[in-house]
């Protein structure tokens, strides 16, 4: 065997998640080199070409203002851009774009040509070598073998890949590539707990089949109101296509409940776990008999390319099920089907396994993104990379590791979520998830991550230029909106009909009148002139700020409270068999999950406030008796 | 080495037998000096756990009460420690000279709760349990103890389960909404959530409620009675005791001091901490007799219950009525005595107008007579709120819970304050969410998973 190379951090997989792992670590000055079955599918989007969404859309944020990628791959490439939940509050504000799928995965490997410090490598990861409980290199397909300090595991679908359509099922990944299987036995020999999950992904069409006429229409947002993910991108932006729905019919749900024997979800062939959140078309009509329609939302994949993707679609029924029930939607009469729908089975690992580093327990240095870690979506994926990819980074340069506190981010939310209570499906990014949802908003990801970013090497100085300069422009906002009275008589005269009912009766400082929910920016700014640089997306942060200050003040009290418990550290020896009053599974769980703080420990689920109680009481008797002995 | 504790476990004064606790390293050493068994082949020091013996406790080597021993070996007690329970006769002079004996033996005097924060540390009781057996053992009356008994048994649970569906579902709702603005998920009416809001706000208002009135049940409430002199308060509280306390003689200003003696008020449950008080007169040079109207006073300041007597065989009198002033506003009954002697109804019909605006509510009766006992119970438990109060019911047990069901309440009225005010739904839905963390802080349950379960089972969502 020839060793072919040495590297301090290799990634394997060069999907969302290995894009932002390889960038990372790159960037934090680690000889980087990422693996991939082919290069002609990195950052390939084998589901729906969009990215963001509700929460979704957070992340792609925050990977931006930590230095990631992928924010400024989805501007570049974009085709309609959308801020979805406009009238339901700023904190569940989401960006979602559809995008270019080939100009981006052209955009992300140019991007990862570019990027000094790191190597691309077409090719198979078959094993890891392991010396001493810690991993020390890489075999490929081809014999080689490449010494490393850490790797980062990021194989989405391709692990174990198991593709079904109907009675069909074999071996393969997304899009024609090949399952990756050697690995899987690597990794069960080295004892990983693997796990089978399963998602879907629905047909692609050709465009000239349907009837647009007979779909409903859904363009973009209008132009003047288009944002970029990116805290760096400025400029005009332009919507290039726009997508349309049709309906599944009673038709369409005979077809299917006719033809669900030969479903291999319910044939019982397929034994992995799909997600609760993205449900086959066969599950919503078995599940939800009640509903005499559901929407498919047809987007287009490209401007080079007239496939269109149908979300709402996914299938493993088999082709000729798929032809008969697709044709039976308005619209969709003389449908073309360039790619059927498929179901795909895939191993990931328990996370329950993983440290808040996203490194593994059973070999250190061995680090975990995306499907892999049991998450679905490009963007839980992407955000993941990027933080594993920086602590495999930090670990290999003998540099200390970052966790993300939950309260920081989602994307802290959601490694939390990951590590502490595992997960029993896909894991998908919501917003319920976090209980800072008003703090955690996607408009100021920048103010939140980017100085933690910039604390552990990932943020460059053009990006923190941008974030202080736009930080200054925001305090002295503040402090004007702060200090400048704004007569009611002058606001009344510059007030609409319909603004002049809510304007209330006194008036005050300008902050004190944005306060007031029929009072927004745009009218104070008619009074006392706009800030200087202060852009309509800052203007909106400002305002927000300024009117949920009562209930952003409530979530950081709640963040004050847990912190007191965030900072009782648990010692990595801790024993929790001797508790005896801690419930049996609560012991279990405890041991297994070994969590770091009193406050993750509280979050395991079987864990209970009163075990809680008493674990802090156990470590408090701990450190009094180190005390005594000390003594 | 933690000392060896010992208390009476029953409550003082009441029943036919006492029990007295001892736990500690030194339990059966102690026990040993002070216990001698009847079979005088037994000793204590052999004895197994979940045994007993019969015997005679001794104090200063004089053997007095006939006692039984129960024993129990760590880590298989309460308290997980070596444990030995004492069964004497009830009432106060058998139990003191056991603990005195025990006392001399080395034992040392229990703290307040000391037995259970011991079960606690040594794993023998959940936080929960430790709180409801906690207020077991303070509750005071047949109520009260059923109510801190329905913490154990879950009822509570179950209640708070009830209000947690609701939310639930309300949150679950919202989710798929903000979560899947494309989809086919009824619009989320400011009506609907009102009204959950609303409705879930009142049934946290009953339990928090549930928390006043229970602690009566379970404390009892401290109760003045007030009067003139010789208006018949001492017969009153002889009426409500059931045997001659206090002395009742017909000279005016009998009573000096301010009395204490509990109660069990007829069949309503609640113990009624009575405080018998001076007349109110103006005292003169009596020194004595003044100090005694001055606690008297001050007593009607913190008392949770006051119970004003007059006397209808006279016309009310300016002191009287400065009686009645200073009741307004307080949790007060105006008892008018000696209907007897009252004659034709006029008088009583002129009393009660008088008094009127003063009290919650005036009752004539006749203390001297037995069968005043009954509109009388009526009548406090109608004023305590605990008339309608089913023991059986759930109630908030501790000051843990009640903390929780109020900050739920809180902050679902945060929710409410933000539709009102013109706020986002997003600021309701963190509302709501601090709400259902709140209330799963007591149920162990995990809010955000239950809600999405919910959310993927109640709406089809999802690509």
């Amino acid at each position: 065997m020839d060793c072919l190379g040495s590297y301090d951090v290799i990634v394997i997989g060069a999907g969302h998640a290995g894009i932002e792992a390889g960038h990372a670590a790159a960037v934090l000055g680690a000889r980087t080199a990422v693996f991939t079955l082919t290069l002609d599918f990195i950052g390939n989007m084998p589901c729906n070409p969009s990215i963001g969404g509700t929460a979704k859309g957070h992340l792609v944020r925050e990977i931006d203002a930590l230095g990631g990628l992928m924010g400024l791959a989805a501007d570049a490439t974009f085709l309609q851009s959308k801020m979805l939940n406009r009238g339901k509050g700023p904190a569940v504000h989401s960006l979602r774009v559809q995008t270019d799928r080939k100009r981006y995965h052209i955009w992300m490997k140019h991007a990862l040509e570019q990027t000094p410090n790191l190597e691309l490598h077409q090719g198979e990861i078959t094993g890891i070598d392991v010396r001493d409980g810690h991993v020390c290199g890489v075999f490929t397909n081809l014999n080689g073998y490449y010494a490393c300090k850490c790797v980062v595991i990021a194989t989405g679908t391709a692990l174990g890949g198991r593709i079904f359509v109907g009675e069909t099922h074999y071996d393969g990944g997304p899009d024609g590539q090949h399952a990756a299987t050697a690995l899987t036995r690597d990794l069960v020999r080295k004892g990983f707990p693997l796990r089978r999950f399963k998602t879907g992904t629905p047909a692609r069409v050709h465009r000239r089949s349907i009837d647009f006429s007979r779909l409903e229409c859904q363009p973009g947002d209008p132009e003047e109101l288009l944002q970029p993910f990116s805290f760096l991108t400025h400029g005009a932006m332009h919507n290039k296509v726009d997508c349309y729905v049709a309906y599944t019919n009673a038709a369409t749900h005979r077809v299917i409940l006719d033809n669900l024997s030969r479903s291999p979800l319910y044939g019982g062939d397929i034994q992995g776990v799909g997600p609760r959140y993205c449900p086959s078309i066969e599950d919503k009509v078995v599940r939800f008999p009640d509903k005499d329609r559901h929407p498919i939302f047809v987007e287009p994949c490209g401007e080079d390319t007239e496939e269109m993707y149908l979300q709402g679609m996914s299938s493993s029924l088999p082709e000729s099920v798929q032809n008969a029930m697709y044709r039976t939607i308005e619209g969709f009469e003389h449908l073309e089907i360039m790619r059927p729908a498929y179901a795909i089975e895939y191993d990931c690992v328990d996370p329950t396994s993983l440290l808040p580093t996203l490194e593994s327990k059973v070999v250190r240095g061995v680090y975990g993104a995306g499907q892999f870690n049991g998450t679905s979506g490009y963007e839980e994926a992407a955000a993941q990379g990027l933080l594993a990819g920086l602590n495999a980074a930090r670990h290999a340069l003998g540099q200390s590791e970052l966790v993300l506190a939950r309260h920081t981010s989602y994307l802290g939310t959601l490694v939390d979520d990951l590590v502490t209570k595992g997960v029993m499906d896909p894991y998908r990014m919501m917003t319920s998830r976090s209980e800072y949802r008003l703090s955690l908003r996607q408009d100021n990801a920048d103010e939140r991550l980017t100085p933690i970013g910039r604390e552990y090497g990932l943020v460059d100085d053009e990006r923190w230029a941008a974030f202080t300069r736009d930080m200054a422009v925001k305090n002295a906002e503040v402090h004007r909106l702060e200090t400048t009275k704004v007569p009611l008589a002058r606001l009344r005269a510059a007030a609409t009909d319909a603004q002049r009912a809510a304007l209330g009766e006194s008036g005050g400082t300008a902050a004190e009148l944005l306060k007031r929910p029929g009072i927004d920016y745009g009218l104070v700014a008619k009074v006392i002139g706009r800030g200087e640089g202060v852009t309509p997306t800052m203007a909106l942060r400002i305002e927000t700020e300024l009117r949920y200050a009562g209930y952003i003040a409530r979530e950081q009290r709640t963040i004050r409270e847990v912190q007191r418990h965030e900072n009782v550290a648990i010692p990595d020896d801790f024993d929790y068999a001797p508790l005896e009053t801690l419930t049996l599974e609560a012991r279990e769980k405890l041991s297994k999950i070994r969590p770091r703080t009193l406050a993750q420990a509280g979050r395991i689920p079987g864990v209970s406030p009163s075990d809680v109680a008493q674990l802090s009481v156990a470590l408090l008797r701990r450190n009094h008796r180190e005390g005594e002995t000390h003594d | 080495m933690p000392s060896t504790i010992c208390a009476l476990a029953t409550p003082p004064g009441e029943g036919g037998i006492a029990v007295v606790r001892v736990s500690g390293p030194e339990s059966y050493p102690i026990v040993e000096r002070v216990f001698r068994p009847v079979h005088a082949a037994k000793t204590v020091a052999a004895a197994r756990g979940y045994t007993a013996l019969l015997g005679h406790y001794l104090l200063r080597g004089v053997e007095m009460d006939q006692t039984v021993a129960l024993f129990y070996r760590a880590p298989h007690s309460y308290t997980g420690e070596d444990v030995i329970e004492l069964s004497v006769h009830g009432g106060s002079a058998m139990a003191g000279g056991l603990l005195e004996a025990l006392y001399l033996a080395g034992a040392v005097p229990a703290g307040p709760g000391e037995f259970t924060r011991r079960a606690l540390e040594n794993g023998k009781l959940s936080l929960t349990q430790a709180e409801a057996v906690m207020e077991v053992i303070s509750a005071n009356g047949r109520q009260g103890a059923a109510l801190a008994k329905t913490a154990l048994d879950g009822s509570l649970a179950r209640r708070i389960s009830g209000i947690q569906a609701a939310l639930q579902t309300l949150a679950a709702h919202m989710t798929a909404w903000i979560d899947y603005p494309e989809e086919d998920v009824p619009e989320l009416s400011e009506g609907e959530l009102t009204l959950t809001l609303e409705e879930q706000i009142g049934a946290l208002n009953d339990l928090i409620d549930s928390y006043g009135a229970g602690a009566v049940l379970r404390h009892g409430v401290d109760c003045v009675l007030l009067g003139r002199p010789n208006v018949g308060k001492s017969t009153l509280l002889n009426l409500l005791a059931g045997f001659d306390r206090a002395i009742v003689t017909p000279i005016a200003g009998t009573t000096r001091d301010v009395l204490e003696q509990a109660v069990m008020l007829g069949d309503t449950g609640i113990r009624l901490n009575l405080f018998d008080t001076a007349g109110v007169r103006d005292a003169g040079a009596d020194a004595v007799e003044a100090e005694g109207i001055r606690r008297s006073w001050k007593k009607l300041e913190e008392a949770g219950l006051v119970l004003a007597v007059f006397d209808l065989g006279e016309p009310l009198t300016p002191e009287d009525l400065e009686i009645a002033r200073r009741c307004q506003g307080r949790p007060a009954l105006a008892i008018l005595n000696k209907q007897d002697l009252a004659g034709q109804g006029e008088a009583v019909a002129a009393a009660r107008q008088a008094l009127a605006p003063y009290f919650k509510t005036v009752l004539a009766l006749c203390a001297k007579d037995s069968a005043s006992l009954q509109p009388l119970c009526d009548a406090v438990a109608r004023l305590l709120g605990t008339a309608h109060l089913d023991p059986n019911a759930a109630a908030l047990c501790s000051a843990r819970q009640l903390t929780a069901a109020r900050e739920a309440r809180d902050a679902l009225q945060e929710a409410l304050d933000s539709q009102r005010g013109g706020y986002g739904l997003d600021a309701a839905g963190v509302c709501l969410a601090d709400a259902q963390r709140a209330l799963a802080r007591l149920t162990g349950e995990d809010a955000t998973e239950a809600t999405l379960d919910e959310v993927f089972s109640t709406f089809c969502v999802g690509k």
